[in-house]
């Protein structure tokens, strides 16, 4: 048996007297892919921070090739050929695409930089990704999941010896999880380490040679992939059993509560027509950069739409802004709630009550007793991992921000909740609650639109299912019609 | 594959500008065919160079988050300094003048920028400080008193209106100093970490940038260039005084905003300052020809600054949305 390349012990981390990490323990293994699995706030991303220099280790010894080493700083890291995709998008908006990849070793001609060898690598490196992103770009124009996919190729551009992906396939769509895992494939035959980091037990599956699980900041088991089944792997990472991961509660479909008729925007999309019934969650497929969100997004007025109408409850909205659409009883979880989700530096419970300040307020001054109170209801429910409801969003972990800004939403009591990836970034259990208080809404005769790029999900929940492709709707299923081929064949199909 | 981006990037915000400038160069001239004047021109193209100076360097500060509110106050101090020196060693000859005006107004900026790395006060606190005390320097190394021209030697006042081509030498440096920061800028590691440390400081932290260091740096390019252009500013105006260039640096802020630099950090360019620059230098020497009283040209200028920085603020917002539709269909 070949020798970790990497290898952790008893790696501790706090912050401020939250312990992150008690106990970190991994081996990285040339040519193999190594899962790191654990609920959110488990300390996975802590470590990862550990790797890549961003965060310095309280204690714990580290070694490379059998030697201990100190790592420190980034330099250090890179110096190590410790490359990592991180979990939130850390990119530079108004640089191009290409500098973004190539930001920590820029292309040099004689000292200068060399634009036209970092512009043609770019090109290279992407045409595997997604060929239509022009390393000229600047990368503000790319989407939530291009920007993803630049930080893998910022990853795959220097010759790291070890990759470490947080949640790399948490915003991509089935197809380039797929072309994702080819390039997993290949480095691993390149005979570099891999760590691989997911909520997604498919994945783990598809992908890893071996897992790492930790639970509450400390290592619980080590070992190969084909000596464990899913539900051993839930067991050590939950310490319990976890039952039925799609509860979908059986509610009577009502009258129609919601209709979009022939929306459209510039080149986004175009000729986009539903309805919404009382009861029902419609699950909207499409491959990423399908022009899902744009629509949503025009819905709920953060862009205008040229064209189109919008009725709730048989009345034509006017949508000119959030503040309409949230007034109406139309609320939004947005895919990137770290950008467009939350306040990073509020405390947990102010971020709840934000948009329900109107409910919680008394002859405009705010009832404080109130906002905790509810915080802390939500905290409850969907399970988030903190020290209080006064704790600061951006001292989660990003599993739990993201429970936040669904709770911020939820707590709204909209009329119609529109969810973009509900569960991206969620661990099992909490993705169980989360679906389960889905159930819970459409229950009082709401309605609820949710976009995903999970298949599983999609089927799991939805009682019709759109697909979108190049920003049109393509077809419509009915949650007995749908099969995994045919809504997939709509989505790719040109 | 179908290219879906990139297929028609809206034009440079710089080339928007300078069909500005070139109109309003255009206007005044119409109106007042005087302005064309070769001598009006001249001091213009003078005045306009300090002034492109300051904003380069200013614009190293704005693209790391900061402010830089000390470079006048520079300029004035190390104007001082160095017409003293002059007075005291007149035969030492240009090169000392030029390497002491530099060096120490790197220092001063130096100063800056430590205070913003190292004790981590805000930029914009730290220069209105040294932004009183590098002027009151200039109090106490002059005693209050002038520096007038029959005290500066020949050379150091000739040296920067000797003509080349016909354009002062003074003029020649702002050029310099513009295509050497364009170079800077584009084609150094240190230049690119500059705009990715004021972009996104988080994300340049996790690529190991150091953030505080880039914007020290940022300082002391700003506080050398403050330097050179207060030896240019005193030989040119011949006298050095403690209110030299007071309150210019907002004139010099002015001239990186109208030039599209971001003041949120991360976003601008050489090419935009210096024609932000021009824009500024047009109308400051235009509104005396026309014949406008003082005061009234005091509030022209600026409602046409504020003008010209909206007119700007409003193309960054412009949200275009991206092109998702198949070419054929998007026209249907
Ligand atoms: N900067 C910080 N300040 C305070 N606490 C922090 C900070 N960063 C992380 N933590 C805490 O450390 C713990 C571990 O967080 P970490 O981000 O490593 O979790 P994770 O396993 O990556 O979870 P997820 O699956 O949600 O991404 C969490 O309880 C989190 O609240
Ligand atoms: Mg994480």
């Amino acid at each position: 048996m070949s020798e970790p390349i990497l290898s952790l012990a008893g790696v501790t981390k706090s912050f401020a007297g939250v312990r992150a990490l008690v106990k970190g323990e991994i081996d990285l293994y040339p040519g193999e892919v190594t899962a790191l699995i654990g609920e959110n706030g488990a300390g996975k991303s802590t470590l990862v921070k550990i790797l890549t220099g961003v965060h310095h280790a309280d204690g714990g010894d580290i070694r490379f090739n059998g030697e201990p080493v100190h790592i420190g700083s980034a330099d250090n890291a890179g110096r190590l050929g410790i490359s990592a995709i991180h979990q939130e998008a850390v990119v530079f908006d108004d640089l191009s695409v290409a500098e973004n990849i190539f930001v920590t070793d820029r292309p040099r001609k004689r000292g200068m930089v060399d634009w036209a060898t970092m512009r043609e690598r770019a090109r290279v490196i992407l045409a595997e990704l997604d060929p239509r992103i022009d390393p000229r770009m600047p990368m503000r124009q790319l989407s939530v999941a291009q920007k993803h996919l630049v930080q893998i190729a910022r990853a795959l551009s220097n010759e790291a010896r070890i990759v470490i992906m947080d949640e790399p396939t948490a915003a991509l769509s089935h197809r380039e999880v797929e072309e994702l895992f080819t390039i997993v494939r290949r480095l691993k035959a390149e005979g570099r380490a891999i760590l691989f980091i997911s909520h997604k037990f498919e994945e783990i599956f598809d992908v890893a040679d071996r897992f790492a699980v930790f639970r509450d900041g400390a290592a619980v088991g080590q070992g190969l992939i084909r000596d464990v089944s899913r539900d051993q792997l839930i067991a050590m990472m939950v310490g319990r059993s976890v039952d039925q991961v799609f509860p979908k509660t059986v509610v009577p479909i009502g009258e129609e509560l919601f209709h979009v008729a022939g929306l459209s925007r510039g080149e986004e999309f175009a000729d986009v027509s539903f309805g919404l019934k009382r009861g029902e969650i419609l699950g909207v497929y499409g491959l990423v950069g399908a022009g899902r969100s744009e629509v949503m997004q025009a819905i709920f007025g953060l862009t205008r739409p040229d064209h189109g109408e919008i009725n709730l409850e048989g009345r034509s909205l006017k949508i000119r802004a959030p503040e309409d659409a949230i007034g109406a009883g139309i609320a939004y979880v947005p895919e990137d709630r770290q950008i467009q989700g939350g306040i990073l530096r509020f405390p947990i419970a102010s971020n709840i009550a934000l948009p329900s300040l109107s409910h919680l307020s008394h002859r405009g001054f705010m009832r404080r007793a109130d906002e905790r109170a509810l915080a802390e209801d939500y905290v409850t429910q969907l399970q988030i991992k903190t020290s209080g409801v006064g704790q600061r969003l951006e001292e989660l972990s990003g599993g739990n921000q993201q429970k936040v800004v669904i709770a911020k939403w939820l707590a709204t009591n909209p009329r119609v909740l529109i969810m973009d990836e509900p569960t991206k970034g969620i661990d099992v259990g909490a993705k169980t609650a989360v679906y389960r208080l889905m159930g819970e809404i459409v229950a009082r005769g709401l309605g609820i639109i949710m976009i995903s790029s999970e298949l599983p999900e999609v089927m799991g929940l939805a009682d019709r299912i759109l697909v979108m492709r190049r920003g049109r709707l393509r077809a419509t299923f009915t949650r007995a019609e749908a099969t995994p081929e045919s809504i997939v064949k709509a989505a790719t199909d040109a | 594959m179908p290219k879906i981006f990139g297929a028609r990037r809206g034009l440079p915000h710089e080339v928007g500008l300078g069909l500005l400038t070139l109109a309003l160069l255009a206007l005044v001239t119409i109106a007042f065919p005087r302005f064309l004047v070769i001598d009006n021109l001249k001091s213009l193209v003078d005045d306009t160079a300090l002034l492109i100076m300051l904003a380069v360097g200013e614009m190293f500060v704005l693209l790391t988050r900061g402010v830089d509110l000390s470079v006048a106050a520079n300029a004035a101090l190390t104007g001082m300094v160095v017409a003293l020196f002059n007075a005291h060693y007149p035969g030492a000859g240009i090169l000392p003048v030029i390497v002491i005006a530099i060096v120490m107004g790197a220092a001063l900026g130096l100063f800056n920028g430590f205070l913003v790395w190292k004790v981590r006060i805000p930029s914009i606190v730290v220069t209105l400080g040294t932004l009183s005390v590098y002027r009151g320097c200039v109090y106490l190394v002059s005693g209050g008193a002038w520096v007038n021209s029959g005290q500066m030697s020949p050379f150091f006042l000739s040296f920067v209106r000797f003509p080349i081509l016909g354009i002062s030498v003074l003029s020649w440096i702002g050029l310099l100093v513009a295509v050497l920061a364009f170079l800077f800028l584009r084609f150094t590691i240190a230049g690119r970490n500059l705009y990715a440390a004021g972009n996104n400081p988080n994300a340049a932290g996790y690529a190991g940038i150091d953030v505080g260091r880039m914007q020290c740096l940022a300082f002391v390019l700003s506080g050398a260039i403050a330097g050179l252009a207060g030896y240019l500013w005193v030989a040119r105006f011949a006298v050095a005084y403690t209110d030299v260039a007071s309150g210019f640096e907002l004139q010099v802020i002015a001239a990186c905003v109208i030039g599209g630099v971001s003041i949120t950090g991360g976003v601008g360019g050489v090419v935009g300052v210096v024609i932000g620059g021009l824009f500024l230098g047009i109308i400051k020497n235009a509104l005396p020809v026309v014949g406008i009283s003082p005061f009234f040209q005091m509030a022209v200028s600026g409602f046409v600054i504020t003008v010209a920085v909206i007119l700007n603020a409003g193309s960054y917002r412009k949200n275009h949305g991206r092109k998702i539709l198949e070419r054929a269909e998007a026209s249907s």
